[in-house]
């Protein structure tokens, strides 16, 4: 089926989020839409699938005007959607996940679970999808259950498929699986709209790339073309995707020093299992794996948001064992933390920069004289670092929330870097952050190293990770698969992150 | 970010009712001045449905519609012309000593009114919904009210104790609901209320009870001695008037409250629990010390407001000293955005309800009417699409799918556009 777009535009309010964006996916095409996070690429794409209403423009299919309500009506006319939160029920199997709300009926309206298997067992059959119809979702890896989404929409006859974001939660194995995946839905005849910002996979699996830039369609590009060039296109300007550092000086002091912690979650799950490492002055230490691994536990246990469970591991800074010690007496014993969810950990929206720029400095200088806050001394502080970290904002009065993500995160890594820190723990520093502040905030990264700082990276981005960490390890399942150093191959990292020792 | 991203979390992180509150809270001063607007017509509607001549002259309306209209004007005219005569200025006085009366009252009762509220807007402020305010008046004026009576202290000083120990009481009472919310989680609207009937049955058990607070002679009915008359809040002028050091408490109270919330690092801390725990948390506060801390807080607040009343009370207090104050300040502190003036001018507006009732009645306005329109005011502050609409203030969404309109009340996606594009 082909799918056109006509001067689709989208305003929320005085914002226009799709502006005349003209699109055409011809059948069997894997066509990428790329564009930074904020650029409008979901916004159209809930346009398409039914969820938001276009202000002005028209949706084709085959030339054929389509109106949608909703869901149901994009869904009827053949269009699939794999968001990037999957819509599964984790404890029902992988049949009935798929004929949920569309459910094969014998008799009476007993459900016919049968024909479900049936038709699952054809489709992955067909496909190579290797998934298994009685499975309980909650049992499958993560690239498993994407692909009972995909099998949800084909099973609904869906002839064009979006994939919103699809590789951000798999590993570099199942992306690699998924890539085989469109290639063989484009030759049965799908068309798929691949959405992302990661060049690599565009180039990689794309017929066709349309950039799309503050809600315009900035122009269309080969999959032949470089990664620079995408990310000219993407940016607006020249971007420096390689990270300039020297390598890390040997043999500094030990700054943080993880002994066989175990740490739970918020259901009373060992979400860490027994994890040892140390980072020392000097280097960047990166802790790499898919999302969900216990990255988000050990970063929450090491600055004491998390107890260590009793008896089980201990966790020393500068030599001194923390593991009594409040948040904030680790806070004024060096730590600094850029929290991988900003708006949750790291900002209070509502608060203006200069209020988050001391959000961690409020007992005393230079924040604060006795209990008063110095807002002559917190004002002139916030404008330096405004102008320091390239803040792109009104003033310093303006609310955190109204930032962009960049500039948002840029605040927290401001504030963070200007304390007086022996240890950085930056988890997902750039997640939901521009082209253009990524550069920025991982160069500034690299500074805090040179000036002998100790500093632990958590991402789930192995071109972050590869980018600037001295020394590489991976968590899978709570556990680190091994330590390794940067000059690693991806793939072996990619095995590491399915959990499988180098 | 996808855009569903940003609702998920969002939904996670965050309980609908604070949200719910911090849009309350966070109101323009016009939506709140249009609300008071609002308020007042609906109370001019009540006004003309009730009174008897209106109904009267609507029998014959249409061979004289003029008698209805006249009516209904002059309905509507006595009745705000009584509020104002009776709660302002008093046009009919017959010197200006007497006509000048209505607003030293209109102060007196916003007083306490005034006090309390800062203590519940001083909850909000950290996302707590103080409703204790009334228990915890009632507790200290167990304290405020033995002191002035069963205590020998120089002037001046009696009274400077007296309220001191109100406050203390009240802090108390209030660190109680912090402490069980920081310990076991229970939810402060649960457990204040419920401490509401402890203090309020705790206090009569006193003032009934012979050698607790009950007077020494008199019939039994549950009442104390007058507060000896060197703790009693004096006059501010001559006693032709009833105003007294309350009022100046409360102006001191304001300007502190505005002092503590705005300028101090504990105001600060307490808005930044109030305003995002989990970042509060990784900032290295403590946020459920800071619970206790800020009920205390809150409490003490409405504690100066139960000294207020125990230290003014003519001819000893009785149970009913405590006048509803305590939930009369939540709508106050809603009216004041809980800000510190936003408190000030909220409690006046009450303050003048409070002293204006009676010359309404006068002209035969059901006093009601007024307890209608300050329920008016604060539902149509609470319920901002509804102004919106009513004056067609901007906002865009009619009615747009409710993941659309989260989306555009979170300014995701799009606003960074925004952003971007004004660099």
């Amino acid at each position: 089926m082909k799918l056109e777009l006509r001067q689709v535009t989208k305003r929320f309010g005085t914002l226009v989020a799709n502006d005349r964006i003209d699109l055409v996916v011809e059948p069997g095409e894997i066509h990428a839409l790329l564009g930074e996070n904020g650029a409008g690429k979901s916004t159209l794409m809930n346009v398409l699938y039914g969820l938001y209403q276009a202000d002005e423009g028209k949706i084709l299919l085959d030339g054929v005007e389509q109106n949608f309500k909703g869901p149901g009506d994009a869904m009827a006319a053949g269009i699939g959607m794999v968001h990037q939160h999957f819509m599964l029920i984790p404890v029902f199997t992988v049949a009935e996940n798929v004929v949920l709300g569309n459910e094969p009926t014998k008799k009476l309206g007993v459900l016919d679970l049968e024909a479900a298997r049936k038709k699952v067992r054809a489709l992955s059959d067909r496909f190579g999808f290797d998934v298994d119809p009685d499975a309980l979702v909650s049992d499958l890896p993560v690239g498993a259950q994407q692909r009972v989404e995909i099998i949800k929409s084909l099973i609904r006859d869906a002839k064009i498929l979006v994939l919103d974001e699809p590789t951000a939660v798999l590993t570099p194995q199942e992306t690699d699986e998924l890539m085989q995946i469109m290639r063989d839905l484009a030759a049965a005849g799908t068309s798929i709209i691949f959405i992302t910002h990661k060049l690599r996979e565009v180039q990689a699996v794309s017929d066709k790339i349309t950039v799309i830039r503050q809600g315009k369609v900035v122009g269309q590009a080969k999959p032949t073309s470089t990664a620079g060039e995408l990310a000219t296109m993407m940016v607006g300007r020249e971007v420096d995707l390689k990270v300039n550092k020297s390598s890390a000086k040997q043999g500094g002091d030990l700054v943080l020093r993880v002994e066989d912690i175990h740490v739970e979650d918020d259901r009373k799950q060992l979400a860490v299992d027994g994890v040892s490492f140390n980072v020392r002055a000097g280097e960047v230490f990166a802790i790499a794996g898919v999302q969900g691994n216990g990255q988000t536990e050990l970063a929450e246990a090491l600055l004491g948001l998390r107890h260590v469970v009793k008896g089980r591991g201990a966790i020393a800074l500068n030599d001194v064992y923390v593991d009594n010690q409040s948040v904030r007496q680790r806070l004024e014993a060096g730590i600094g933390y850029v929290p991988e969810d900003r708006k949750k950990d790291g900002l209070v929206g509502e608060f203006d920069i200069a209020e988050n720029l001391m959000l961690n400095g409020s007992y005393g200088k230079p924040f604060a004289k006795g209990v008063a806050i110095d807002f002559a001394s917190r004002d002139r502080i916030a404008k330096q670092l405004i102008k320091a970290f390239d803040v792109r904002t009104p003033s310093a009065s303006t609310q955190a929330q109204k930032l962009s993500g960049g500039n948002q995160q840029k605040v927290v890594v401001a504030r963070e870097l200007s304390r007086e820190v022996k240890l950085l723990i930056v988890s997902q520093p750039t997640r939901g952050v521009d082209v253009g502040s990524i550069e920025f905030i991982h160069e500034r990264i690299v500074a805090e190293r040179d000036e002998g700082k100790a500093v632990l990276l958590i991402s789930t981005e192995l071109d972050e990770v590869l980018a600037l960490a001295d020394r590489i390890a991976v968590m899978y399942r709570g556990k680190i698969v091994g330590i390794v150093d940067a000059n690693v191959s991806r793939e072996t990292l990619g095995k590491m992150m399915a959990g499988v020792a180098a | 970010m996808s855009k569903s991203k940003v609702k998920e979390e969002k939904v996670e992180n965050e309980s609908t009712s604070s949200q719910v509150l911090r849009e309350i809270l966070t109101g323009s001063p016009v939506r709140t001045i249009l609300s008071i607007f609002v308020g007042f017509a609906v109370g001019a509607v009540f006004m003309v449905v009730f009174n008897a001549d209106v109904i009267k002259s609507f029998g014959y309306f249409f061979s004289r519609p003029g008698d209805a209209f006249g009516a209904m004007a002059k309905t509507i005219g006595d009745g705000y012309g009584a509020l104002f005569r009776g709660a302002i200025f008093n046009t009919q006085a017959d010197d200006f000593a007497i006509a000048i009366r209505p607003i030293t009252e209109t102060l007196r009762f916003a007083a306490p009114l005034i006090l309390a509220g800062l203590g519940v807007g001083l909850g909000f402020r950290v996302g707590l919904f103080n409703i204790g305010a009334v228990g915890q008046m009632a507790f200290s004026l167990i304290g405020v009210t033995w002191v002035a009576t069963q205590v020998q202290l120089p002037f001046v000083i009696h009274t400077i104790v007296a309220v001191v120990v109100a406050v203390l009481f009240a802090a108390a009472y209030g660190a109680i609901v912090g402490f069980l919310k920081a310990r076991t989680g229970a939810h402060e609207v649960i457990v204040t209320i419920m401490l509401n009937y402890v203090a309020l049955n705790l206090f009569s058990f006193f003032l009934r009870t012979p050698g607790l607070l009950l007077e020494k002679e008199g019939g039994g009915t549950p009442k104390a001695d007058p507060a000896l008359e060197t703790a009693v809040l004096p006059n501010l002028f001559t006693d032709q008037y009833r105003l007294n050091w309350g009022l100046i408490i409360a102006i001191g109270a304001t300007f502190f409250y505005w002092w503590l919330m705005e300028r101090s690092t504990i105001g600060y801390r307490f808005r930044m629990v109030g305003f995002n725990a989990n970042a509060a948390r990784a900032a290295g506060i403590r946020v459920e010390r800071t619970f206790v801390w800020a009920m205390a807080a809150s409490a003490a607040f409405a504690g100066l407001a139960g000294a207020n009343q125990g230290l003014t009370a003519v001819g000893g207090v009785t149970p009913s000293i405590h006048a509803n104050i305590g939930f009369d300040a939540i709508t106050v502190a809603l009216l004041g955005g809980s800000r510190a003036g936003g408190i000030f001018a909220a409690g006046l507006l009450f303050g003048a309800f409070k002293a204006g009732g009676p010359a309404m009645q006068v002209v035969g306005v059901a006093p009601e009417i007024l307890n209608v329109v300050q329920a008016l005011i604060v539902m149509f502050i609470a319920a901002p699409p509804l102004i919106r609409a009513l004056f067609r203030l901007p906002q865009p969404p009619k009615r747009k799918p409710i993941s659309e309109w989260i989306a555009s009340r979170l300014g995701k996606g799009g606003a960074s556009i925004e952003q971007k594009a004004s660099n």
